[in-house]
């Protein structure tokens, strides 16, 4: 279908973007529009302004800042997935979509979109980034554990762009993995596992895990973190750790699987998560 | 075993891909005349729902909106006729009732596509929701009505064994059941589903119609597999002779049985045009075609082997009930039937088949890639393996044990009771177990247990009915005779040397991607000895091309090959004339050779075709008697359908933590006949295989108890891509048919039909000794855990 009408507005930086979003009752801002696109034609959503950031320049760079990397809004997934970023943003960006999609969506749409089976809202999770919104008062930095919200809902004001993601250079090892829609690592995450790991002295140090495709949004899970910390990392105290996966976390059932499946398949990545992150410690 | 050449011709390019790969493949939606409005429809968001009412004043009064038409403003028109027209025969526009989510309730005509929208956004019907009838089993209870005025539900039983023959199949079922008296037989039965499909063109359909009123005609161009049955439909329902319609179809970008349908949009765009004197076009949405072109399968049944502990099958049983939709169109009660043909497979026993044909408050089901034939194929080679394994034989030998044997053939009678023209199962089957070396995989299967990895492998075989041409088939009584069509389904063909010894050919039949143009070619070249560069094949303009039907059910290279290989022999009898004449020769002296016309044993005594053709275009040069020109038209009309086979072999492997199933091999051992371009038969494949895998694997139709399409986006139906298949490892017997002088037989389904079953039977072995029996398709990751879950659990799977 076509989209219903609407308005069109491509701004030249960050900040007549923000204008433009508050001058609408209802805008949507638009980096490769590889969500946006599909819901406005099938009029799901029907915005009274696009404010496209396409041409805002500055925004398509991966920049190391020193004690952060730092993701600008423009970056696409491509990009990130060719990146040295850890491994687990890599990764899921490497399985999101197809090549097109890789070639033209943006990481941090994909972050602000906070689709419910997103690959890399798992990964900037697990990693403690920090997401950076601008909007017409200024500059705010929000935690990534406080950003995804709800399906298809972050904590983004509607006159806010994320026009950054930062991910801390905290050590460790990371790793991400899922279950696709068409098997293996395809498509949609029916349900994945982002692991962040730290030892030190045969212990581990730190730990955070988040998950997609189990609920509505991406989640921490918290459960796994607490019971491996502390711990040597064996396989037994992994797999135990990962049998908390989700200790607290809403699972939904959904068309690729049941509450108990996808509760399952929540453990089962978590543990395979954690496992490649820590051979690589 | 394997061909790499043909004695037709050989493994050439494709001669549609450089403009097809370049973006230079001229579509419907691309053609633009001056002046068109664009269609879009308003559809039924209930299953099953009263109309109340519809007000469309809003809509009409959006400036740019030329007509918003209802039931009544086309109730005079239809319905288009099916071919076999029992049930409910689809309404123009719904009547008073809607039956299914997506049915069309009112057509809007605008400016834009995009105001049409709008404008059908604003068209204002109030429904008064009834229950809906989705679930097979509950429509065929009959508790509630799809449609009131039906007696039933069940609309139609086809009933074989063998087909129609009452007393025949009254004997097969005495037989059947005495067997299972026996003590020496084990009964094996399994319930199984063949989930509904949605047929996924690149280029949905489309139609763009012309009416000038000067002239009384209608230009219409569609993305149809059938233009000469459109033309044919839209004289009829306008009451105009044939000749006053002429379609056209352009490029199709795919159709796989989906677009061998005279749709309603079609004739209602041709009414608008009429209506309104401007070009009307309709592009159908990617997100309304599931809703709006057919669906494909939809069986639930129940399949029963009985057969003694050493592997002779003494009856098979199929009892079905197959989903039809809420309206009957071209071929849907005609699918099953289909089935029927090939319901007994390769074997010769006892079978018994009964399909009931039900409807329900879903979209209409009609022909998908295959059409019947992988459903009943399906259940067969899925339940020989559980026989198989219930007396625990290799499922390679239960099938060899049970074949047809060679000597019956050509023309043994399959148990269903069809008269099938060639065929050599047994070594079809031999050449695969050696060729992709069938013990071998055994071993490495076994190595990979050993190591814990569980992995399967499946063995099917499979035959196919295709090449529908012969003229019996008309005793059938299908509809099309009414719209002016040969409903024998005749082949045809046209093969012109033109002037400066170019040749046109022009067939009746058209493609949607399977290469005629580099295929008609390759026929015409092989006669003639002319160049295939020299070679253009013409299509889809019934201005132009002789009386026609088209690609579906594999018969092009079966049918209309043979009509235009024939017309190019009487194109070369009448050069051989024309050259005995200025050769002063014989006739029966004339040789053609290196594509020019001698005198055999003075090869110097020649002329070339640009000769000959030159010659043939002035008539005083030619002998008296003999009309000027160099062209000839024949149809052929088959004495049988043609009966290709194969056998097919997969190798999976199940991550059981999570239900992944990973194809790591699949290899497929077919038999088409004689093969005319063997890198387009291998594509072929490729694509059937595709689409197989994808049935097994990925995709399925999904209605809520409501009626509701809960996968009517490609975002929840997915469908396998390049990187979700492996490298298919193929290779040929070649078994000609002796039913038309080309010896080929189709080869457009055989990877459908010979795959789905062959990659469950393989997860299903992978599983076995978890305790799972079988698994539903498609073999989701969630179905394939939940079976090892239920079956770790003792529950049945």
């Amino acid at each position: 279908m076509f989209p219903r009408k609407f308005d069109y507005v491509a701004p030249s930086s960050i900040d007549e973007a923000v204008a433009a979003l508050s001058d609408s009752e209802f805008a949507k801002v638009m980096a490769g529009g590889m969500s946006l696109i599909p819901m406005m034609k099938l009029r799901l959503l029907s915005p009274e302004t696009v404010v496209d950031i396409g041409r805002i320049p500055g925004l398509d760079e991966i920049r190391d800042e020193g004690d952060y990397v730092s993701i600008g809004a423009l970056v696409r997934h491509a990009q990130t997935a060719a990146s040295n970023l850890p491994q687990a943003l890599v990764d899921a960006a490497s399985w999101t979509g197809d090549v097109q999609v890789r070639n033209r969506g943006t990481t941090c749409g994909a972050a602000a979109h906070s689709d419910i089976a997103a690959d890399q809202t798992a990964a900037v999770l697990a990693l403690g980034a920090t997401m950076i919104a601008q909007g017409p008062n200024g500059t705010r930095e929000i935690p990534s554990s406080e950003f995804f919200v709800d399906a298809m809902t972050s904590a983004l004001e509607p006159d806010e762009i994320l026009t950054e993601i930062r991910i801390p250079k905290i050590g460790g090892a990371t790793a991400y993995d899922k279950l696709g829609r068409r098997g293996g690592h395809t498509d949609y995450a029916v349900a994945g596992a982002a692991a962040w790991v730290q030892k030190d002295n045969g212990s581990i140090s730190g730990c955070r895990v988040a998950l997609t495709g189990v609920g509505t949004n991406a989640t921490l899970a918290e459960g796994v973190a607490e019971a491996l910390v502390g711990t040597d990392g064996s396989e037994q105290a992994v797999k135990e750790a990962a049998e908390r996966a989700t200790d607290g976390v809403t699972v939904l059932e959904d068309l690729y699987g049941s509450e108990e499946y996808k509760a399952h398949l929540a453990k089962v990545f978590t543990r395979r998560a954690l496992t490649q992150a820590l051979s690589f410690l | 075993m394997t061909t790499t050449t043909s004695v037709l011709g050989g493994a050439i390019r494709r001669r549609e891909d450089p403009a097809l790969i370049q973006g230079e493949g001229r579509y419907v939606d691309d053609i633009k005349l001056s002046g068109t409005v664009h269609a879009a429809f308003v559809r039924s968001p209930y299953a099953h729902a009263r109309i109340a009412s519809i007000d469309t004043l809003r809509a009409e009064e959006m400036e740019g909106v030329h007509a918003v038409y209802v039931a009544e403003d086309v109730r005079h028109l239809g319905p288009v006729l099916a071919q076999v027209p029992v049930g409910k025969l689809r309404p123009l526009l719904a009547d008073g009732m809607a039956s299914h989510v997506g049915e069309s309730v009112a057509m809007v005509v605008a400016d834009s596509r995009a105001l049409a929208d709008d404008a059908a956004e604003a068209v204002d019907v109030d429904y008064e929701p009834l229950p809906a009838v989705v679930d097979l089993k509950q429509a065929a209870s009959d508790k509630v009505k799809v449609h009131d005025e039906l007696d039933s539900n069940i609309i139609l039983t086809w009933e074989c064994g063998p087909w129609g023959n009452e007393e025949g199949i009254a004997q097969t079922k005495e037989e059947i059941a005495q067997a299972k008296q026996r003590d020496d037989v084990v009964v094996v039965s399994q319930e199984m589903i063949n989930q509904r499909l949605i047929p996924t063109a690149i280029e949905p359909r489309a139609v763009l119609a012309d009416w000038n009123r000067g002239y009384q005609r209608f230009e219409v161009y569609s993305s149809t597999q059938v233009p000469h049955a459109l033309a044919g439909a839209i004289a009829k329902t306008f009451g105009l002779a044939s000749n006053s319609v002429r379609v056209l179809a352009p490029e199709v970008g795919g159709g796989f049985g989906a677009k061998l349908n005279i749709y309603n949009d079609e004739v209602l765009v041709a009414f608008a045009a009429q209506q309104l004197g401007r070009p009307v076009k309709y592009t159908e949405e990617r997100r309304e075609s599931p809703n709006s072109t057919i669906q494909g399968r939809g069986w639930v049944g129940t399949a029963t082997v009985t057969g003694t502990r050493d592997g002779e099958v003494l009856g098979y049983e199929l009892h079905a009930l197959c989903d039809m939709g809420a309206y009957t169109q071209n071929f849907t009660v005609a699918i099953p039937f289909l089935g029927v043909f090939v319901g007994s497979g390769q074997y010769k026993f006892p079978i018994h088949m009964k399909l009931d044909c039900v409807t329900t408050h879903t979209m209409t089901t009609d022909a998908y890639r295959g059409a019947g034939r992988p459903e009943a194929i399906y259940y067969l080679e899925r339940i020989l393996d559980e026989y198989a394994a219930a007396i625990g034989m290799d499922p390679a030998d239960v099938r060899r044990r049970n074949y047809i044997p060679a000597s019956e053939f050509p023309g043994a009678t399959a148990p269903v009771g069809f008269a099938v023209d060639t065929g050599d199962y047994e070594k079809n089957l031999d050449a695969a177990l050696k060729h992709f070396g069938w013990d071998a995989l055994l071993q490495e299967r076994d190595l990979a247990r050993e190591e814990g990895r569980n992995v399967g492998v499946g063995l099917t075989s499979y035959v196919e009915v295709c090449g529908f041409g012969p003229s019996a088939l008309a005793d059938l009584g299908f509809s099309w005779s009414e719209y002016g069509l040969p409903s024998s389904f005749n082949g045809s063909g046209l093969v012109r040397v033109n002037p400066d010894g170019s040749v046109t050919t022009i067939i009746g039949t058209g493609p949607t991607g399977q290469g005629h143009e580099t295929t008609w070619a390759q026929i015409v070249s092989r006669q003639l000895g002319i160049d295939e560069e020299k070679i253009r094949v013409r299509h889809g303009d019934t201005a132009e091309s002789p009386m026609g039907i088209g690609t579906f059910g594999s018969r092009s290279a079966a049918v209309d090959g043979p009509a235009t290989h024939q017309a190019a022999l009487e194109v070369k009898a009448k050069a051989a004339k024309i050259a005995a004449h200025l050769l002063e020769a014989a006739e029966e002296d004339i040789r053609f050779e290196n594509g020019q016309a001698h005198v055999a044993g003075s090869p110097d005594r020649s002329l070339s075709w640009e000769e000959l053709a030159k010659a043939a275009y002035q008539p005083h040069l030619l002998p008296e008697g003999l009309a000027g020109g160099l062209e000839a038209h024949s149809v052929f009309s088959p004495a049988n359908a043609t009966w290709p086979f194969g056998t097919h072999i997969a190798m999976v492997e199940v991550d059981t933590d999570t239900g992944d199933v990973d194809l790591l091999r699949y290899l497929a051992m077919d038999d088409c006949g004689t093969v005319i371009n063997p890198m387009i038969v291998d594509g072929q494949i490729h694509g059937g295989l595709a689409q197989g895998i994808g049935q097994a694997l990925f995709e399925d139709a999904i209605y809520d108890g409501d009626g509701n399409l809960l996968t009517g986006s490609l975002v929840d139906y997915p469908l396998p891509t390049a990187t979700d298949l492996p490298t298919f490892e193929l290779a040929r017997t070649v078994t000609p048919t002796d039913i038309n002088p080309l010896g080929v037989k189709g080869i457009g389904e055989a990877g459908t039909i010979g795959s789905a079953q062959t990659i469950v039977n393989a997860v299903v072995d992978a599983l076995r000794a978890l305790g799972v029996k079988h698994i539903d398709m498609p073999l989701r990751p969630k179905r394939v855990w939940q079976a090892i879950q239920a079956a770790q659990n003792g529950s049945d799977s």
